[in-house]
Parts: structure tokens; C-alpha cells; sequence
């Protein structure tokens, strides 16, 4: 492990990201999002279809504060690939008007069928 | 404390010098808002860094006294 990431926030948080290729840290869960912006991100990876783990960053504030250090980005949600930060809400819808979004999921190799 | 719309054009000027910002009061609450801001310092610059700059401009104030803002960036035409 990186030194600089001794934290136990920050650790789980690396530890989630090598384990899931789609991850979005929201507020709440999919089934129960806790605020418009969380819920729109879900919406969007619905209809983009591709699997995607979630976590919901109320419930840990050791994540809810070491995501937005780790990303230097200060709000949730936040969409990850294959460990990579996308964005937030409005950069995923930018993305799935566009269809980039659906361009990166298949680039990444993570695309559904 | 809620941040005026005026208050957050302000900023994102001062912090990006030239560009064109638009703020839109969403729900007329002086809290849910909607920004455009249009740069061309954004010209080949992705989409995440356009965003960390409108941010940074916003100081601390995003994702505390100011949760809801819906950020659109572009470069000009």
C-alpha cells in the first residue's frame, strides 16, 4: 500500500476501486437515493445497462470525506471506471446525451453483452 | 448560509478572468442553481478539469453552503 494512503478511508477506498470495474459512490443506495444528483446518476447508468456496484457514502464518513480528497472533487456523486474518475452528475449526463458514455463503458471493456 | 447568484457569478469571474457565466436559480429557493460557464482557458482541457476550475474559483463554498449546482462548461464558439 502507498504510504499516502495509510487513512482508512482512503484505503477502503483503493480497495473498492480495484474491486469493482463500475462503482459510484452516492448518496443512499439505487433503490433509494438520498438526493437529485444521486438519483440522476443511477438513472443514467440504468439506461446506459451496464453492471455497476454502489456505495453509499452516508453510511461511512471515513469514504464521504476521502473520495473527495482522493478525486479533488467536492461533491458526491462520483462515477468511476476501472478506477478511473468520469465525473459527477452533470459531466455523466453531458456524457450520455452525447453517447460517450456508452463509448467509454465499451472502450474500458465493461459494456453489458 | 445560501449563496446569491450574484455571489457565485462573482466568484467563478474572478476565478476564471474572461469567461461568461450564467446562473440560473432553479427552484427560486437561493439554492438549487444551474451554471453555464463558457472559457476559452476550458479550450482542450477535459470535461473533470473544466469543472475542478469552475470549483476552485468557488473556493470551499461548493459542496457546502453551496450543495445544489448544476455546472455546464463550454468554450466559445
Amino acid at each position: 500500500m502507498d504510504d499516502a494512503m495509510t487513512d482508512d478511508g482512503m484505503a477502503r477506498i483503493s480497495s473498492l476501486l480495484a474491486g469493482n470495474d463500475v462503482l459510484l459512490f452516492m448518496k443512499g443506495t439505487p433503490l433509494f437515493p438520498q438526493c437529485g444528483f444521486s438519483s440522476r446518476a443511477v438513472a443514467i447508468l440504468e439506461r446506459v445497462g451496464v453492471p455497476y456496484e454502489s456505495v453509499d457514502v452516508l453510511q461511512d464518513q471515513g469514504i464521504r470525506q476521502g473520495i473527495k480528497t482522493y478525486s479533488d472533487w467536492p461533491t458526491i456523486p462520483q462515477l468511476y471506471v476501472k478506477g478511473e474518475f468520469v465525473g459527477g452528475s452533470d459531466i455523466m449526463l453531458e456524457m450520455y446525451e452525447s453517447g460517450e458514455l456508452a463509448q467509454l463503458m465499451v472502450d474500458k471493456g465493461v459494456a453489458a453483452g | 448560509m445560501a449563496m446569491t447568484a450574484d455571489e457565485i457569478a462573482a466568484m467563478i469571474r474572478a476565478g476564471i478572468p474572461g469567461a461568461e457565466v450564467e446562473i440560473t436559480d432553479l427552484a427560486g429557493d437561493g439554492n438549487h442553481y444551474a451554471a453555464r460557464v463558457v472559457s476559452e482557458t476550458f479550450r482542450g482541457v477535459s470535461r473533470v478539469r473544466q469543472h475542478q476550475a469552475v470549483y476552485a474559483a468557488l473556493g470551499g463554498h461548493m459542496g457546502d453552503t453551496l450543495h445544489a449546482l448544476q455546472l455546464t462548461t463550454a468554450v466559445p464558439d
